[in-house]
């Protein structure tokens, strides 16, 4: 605990009280039980980091297999399992959960809050999210991952056609990540909605903010799709029903329709936070607020909304009738403007702007160069007639890692470096930094620009080998060096990660003069996040005289809150105060209803469902005790002593 | 022959070439001396189209390309100029200047994507257009994973092999007995896929004579690599030469070995699953294999299609392809070469 000065305003008393109410215990019990979102946020990130590592080492086993022509390091099974997994983990278990970690750790943060509205609930999502990821992982080891592709395609994800464990556990282990990401879903709504700081009206919100409130509603409403398409593939494969068994009328496009509705805005759900980490981190290294906030705002929401209207482009070659074609393309089409849009304003903001050129502007750069050329693409995509020729090929493969990873990667990699001072109290080594930045560009740049190419030439996608027809086998040689030069600059930046911890100098409260309000409070931040709950004035809080006074001699105990675990409450539109509400203590609950959860979809998976039945009333059980009406505790309200 | 009276409808057009493939400029540029090893031969490459569909959406590629390279210049452009002149740490700065933003990142956007969607709509039109119902037809049915190949009105079927009249517009109706695949001849036409329970058309038109590689493009499960198939584009009485003789029994043994070799292929376990018209072979479950000797390939593109290879997919097909529906076959030593023989003289 770092409490050498008090803030001005601040009573030493008012400072301890704070510390006594926001402590956790600090042993084996209180790391169980732990409601902090920043330390939530954390564990989202270094999990989703190792599922990362998972997921590329399948990567690199893959392009080692297709670094020439009928290579034999791998068998059939093993590939189909391993490219499977790789897309189903970076999708479910690495890109969401890790842009969900970013926006645990700062959304309250940058609104001026002291926790998530729903701390328990939050600390509930990450144990769900661990369990779910285990579970599919897990699986590997045992040759029964699953093995249809990402988007498990009916009927090949059929019982008939898919015996053994394989899509039992792709289903099973997608609706129990889903309850996670829903549960984080709500929280960040509520959040950003209900617990900004005074005066944060709407139009002051950072775009950060916005973006994962949008993706948030885009997870309220597509998730659904998916949890509905799995639960019907599993009843199919238990329980003998028949909705994508077209010999007992059911129908497999049944399958990609669901599949897409959910998976179209998905692409969007992992991008559009990316998008709001470049707002956040471009202001600090152009000395600008970012050109054209409305604009921006603007485009979130029109991305949010376009994005449930492009699915079917994932079903151009489906023989769907012509006019359903026409009416997708120019959804598809159309919806490069709000992202264009983005771009254009994130230019402006640099060329209006001074570049101070670190790491993170280095990453922010990388990934306009690379999501450009990935939009490119893609609306090259949205054209049926092209689509037709080059989806299923290599083209597609290059398409979708240019957008995968330059709008989520490179805008992660920049947010790591960015906010690795304020969450852990240190510096990052600069050139370590710029070194992995060069590898990670180029080396992503040599994977995936060939496969453009080899697409081209005809190379379909999923194939775990192929014959050595000419173009393909030099480019497909040239991607798998890249995918090595990828991995070594990944590497470094978590040489770098590491050797900040360990080694790295103590980090100012604001080492980057950066605008948004989680540069207002220590690095890292003290458990309650700020002493005085901060009043904001402008875009631009930070940057803004008024806000330093506030948070300071104006201190006033309506804004320092010291008696209880509490928070302010402020109204959706203009933030305007309306009462303090008590947050809950640390508690084993979440971790008890998400292991109970883990009994009940194992137990599913093999089968067992005496057992599961006797999971699923503790579940229920748990979510009584949880919810049963508590008498006044001892921190439910301001004006207990 | 009378019952495929598409087939005898027209006479083959003059199979030269309408356009030449316009070569790679920026690509070859771009890439260099790696794309040039990588042009080597004739690819079954989207931008060496031989037919009137791919041919169309190779224009269409172009016309993008050419547009998206303006675009990417212009986005770095600006991002080189902010890196190279734009650089500092001096006070913030505010302010919104929006029309920069809104005119270039939307306004002028906007504007090309209407008339890119126009085009694309336009090719669009132009693939689906539905063959005449008096055109050739072939039926094409995807297995776990070979293609099984008929024509209405004849009797006889082939695999992973399908021959057309060159200059003509053939009908391809396609159906899948198990999962979905997807039908793709990179050089003539783009995808379409095969549903389950549900039949899809699409059509080809060769415009000048050769053998094009097509590929199950929709992934299928364990050899999804290994199916692919050959188009064969051939004027047109070659092409009716080669119908008549899928019409008629397959080729009679002549040697002794041939006759020893088909003995132990209708007596044998190869006549529960394979076909040879003619004989009393007529298993469903595999491929018909009554032209096999003249196929390019074994296992749907897995091996090349000559005696040693022959050999061993009959003895163990799984260590070559491993997952086909064929269980290892335990034909002795003695027979084996004669089978091998039988059928590679049916042609």
């Amino acid at each position: 605990m770092v409490t050498t000065s008090t803030p001005p305003g601040v009573s030493r008393v008012d400072l301890a009280r704070l510390t006594e109410h926001w402590a956790e215990p600090r042993s084996l019990r209180g790391w169980f039980s732990t409601v902090d979102h920043k330390r939530i946020g954390r564990r989202y990130l270094v999990t989703a980091g190792v599922f990362f590592v998972l997921a590329g080492l399948s990567a690199l086993a893959m392009r080692t297999q297709l670094a020439r022509p009928e290579a034999g390091l791998l068998s059939p099974e093993e590939y189909n399992q391993l490219f499977t997994m790789h897309g189903t983990a970076m999708i479910f278990l690495f890109a969401t959960p890790m842009l969900f970690g970013f926006g645990n750790y700062l959304v309250p943060l940058m609104i001026g809050a002291r926790d998530m509205a729903f701390p328990r609930l939050n600390a509930f999502g990450y144990w769900v999210f661990l369990f779910a990821g285990l579970f599919m992982w897990a699986s590997l080891p045992f040759g029964a991952a699953p093995n249809s592709g990402w988007f498990a395609y009916a009927p090949l994800n059929s019982e008939q056609h898919n015996p053994g464990l394989h899509m039992d556990v792709y289903a099973l282990g997608l609706l129990f990540l889903g309850i996670s990401t829903t549960a984080a879903s709500i929280n960040f709504i509520v959040t950003a909605l209900k617990l900004r700081a005074p005066g944060m009206s709407l139009n002051r919100v950072p775009l950060f903010v916005w973006a994962i409130v949008a993706t948030a509603f885009m997870v309220i409403f597509a998730l659904p799709a998916l949890n509905l398409d799995n639960a019907m593939l599993f009843l199919d494969r238990r329980f003998d029903t028949h909705f994508f068994d077209p010999s007992a009328g059911g129908n497999v496009l049944l399958w990609q329709h669901l599949f897409w509705i959910f998976g179209h805005p998905d692409v969007y759900i992992i991008v559009m936070p990316g998008l709001g980490i470049v707002s956040a981190v471009l202001p600090a290294f152009t000395r600008r607020g970012v050109v054209g906030y409305p604009l921006i705002v603007l485009s979130i929401v029109a991305i949010a909304i376009i994005s449930f209207g492009v699915w079917v482009h994932h079903m151009f070659a489906t023989g769907l009738p012509q006019l359903s074609y026409s009416f997708f393309s120019a959804a598809s089409t159309i919806i490069t403007i709000p992202s264009g849009l983005q771009i254009f304003a994130w230019l402006a903001t640099m060329l209006l702007g001074r570049l101070i050129i670190r790491v993170p502007l280095l990453f922010v750069v990388g990934f306009i160069v690379t999501f450009v050329l990935g939009g490119v693409t893609g609306t090259m995509f949205a054209l049926t007639a092209f689509d037709q020729q080059v989806t299923d090929t290599y083209f597609v493969v290059a398409h979708f890692h240019y957008v995968l990873i330059g709008g989520a990667v490179f805008p992660m990699l920049a947010g790591i470096y960015y906010w690795l001072p304020k969450i852990t109290g240190r510096m990052y080594h600069e050139g370590l930094g710029r070194w992995a930045f060069w590898l990670v560009f180029a080396g992503m740049h040599v994977t995936f620009f060939p496969m453009h190419l080899y697409g081209l030439f005809g190379m379909p996608r999923r194939v775990y080998t192929y014959a050595s027809e000419p173009g393909w086998g030099g480019w497909n040689l040239v991607s798998t060096i890249g995918s090595y030069v990828l991995a070594l600059g990944l590497l470094l930046v978590l040489v770098g990660v590491v050797h900040a911890v360990r080694r790295g100098r103590p980090a100012p409260p604001d080492p980057w003069r950066a605008d948004t309000l989680e540069w207002a409070t220590t690095s890292p931040p003290e458990p309650y996040n700020f002493p005085v709950l901060p009043r904001v004035h402008s875009l631009h809080p930070v940057w803004d005289e008024r806000t330093a006074e506030s948070t300071g001699e104006g201190a006033t105990a309506d804004r320092i809150l010291s008696e209880g675990r509490n928070t302010l409450l402020t109204s959706e539109l203009d933030a305007r105060v309306e009462r303090p509400v008590p947050m809950p203590e640390s508690t084993l609950k979440p971790l008890v209803l998400a292991a109970a959860l883990l009994v009940l979809f194992a137990a599913l998976l093999v089968a067992w469902y005496p057992v599961a039945a006797v999971a699923a009333v503790v579940v229920a059980a748990t979510i009584a005790v949880w919810l049963w009406p508590a008498g006044p505790s001892r921190t439910s309200g301001v004006a207990t002593p | 022959m009378d019952t495929t009276a598409g087939m005898t409808m027209s006479a083959a057009r003059p199979a030269g070439r309408r356009r030449q493939p316009r070569p790679l400029p920026v690509l070859t540029a771009l890439c260099g001396l790696a794309l040039l090893a990588g042009c080597g031969g004739d690819p079954p490459s989207v931008l060496n189209p031989a037919g009137t569909g791919a041919a169309r959406v190779a224009n269409l590629w172009w016309l993008l390309f050419w547009i998206s390279l303006a675009v990417v210049a212009e986005v770095m452009a600006l991002l080189i100029w902010a890196l190279v002149f734009r650089r500092g740490n001096v006070r913030v700065r505010h302010g919104q200047p929006l029309r920069f933003v809104t005119i270039a990142g939307a306004g002028l956007p906007f504007v090309i994507l209407v008339a890119v969607y126009g085009v694309g709509l336009r090719d669009l039109a132009a693939l689906a257009v539905d063959p005449d119902p008096d055109a050739p037809t072939v039926e094409v049915t995807g297995h776990k994973w070979w293609w099984e190949v008929r024509y209405p009105g004849a009797s006889g079927a082939t695999a992973n092999e399908i021959h057309i009249p060159v200059g003509e517009r053939v009908k391809v109706r396609l159906r899948t007995d198990d999962v979905l695949h997807s039908f793709w001849v990179p050089q003539l036409m783009p995808k379409t896929d095969l549903i389950a329970g549900e039949t899809r058309e699409t059509w080809l038109r060769a415009e000048r004579a050769g053998r094009y590689r097509g590929q199950c493009a929709e992934y299928c499960g364990t050899q999804h690599a290994h199916m692919a198939f050959l188009v064969v584009a051939e004027p047109r009485t070659d092409f009716d030469a080669w119908l008549t003789r899928l019409n008629a029994p397959a080729r009679q043994p002549r040697t002794e070995a041939e006759r020893r070799g088909q003995q132990a292929f209708v007596q044998g376990t190869c006549a529960a699953c394979h076909a040879v018209r003619g004989t009393g072979a007529q298993g469903q479950v595999g491929p018909d294999l009554s032209n096999v000797g003249s196929r390019w390939s074994l296992g749907a593109g897995a091996v090349p299609n000559d005696a040693g290879h022959l050999g061993g997919w009959i003895v163990n097909s799984q260590t070559v392809k491993p997952g086909n529906a064929m269980p290892p076959q335990p034909v002795g030593a003695a027979a084996l070469p004669d089978l091998i023989t039988y059928l590679r003289s049916l042609d």
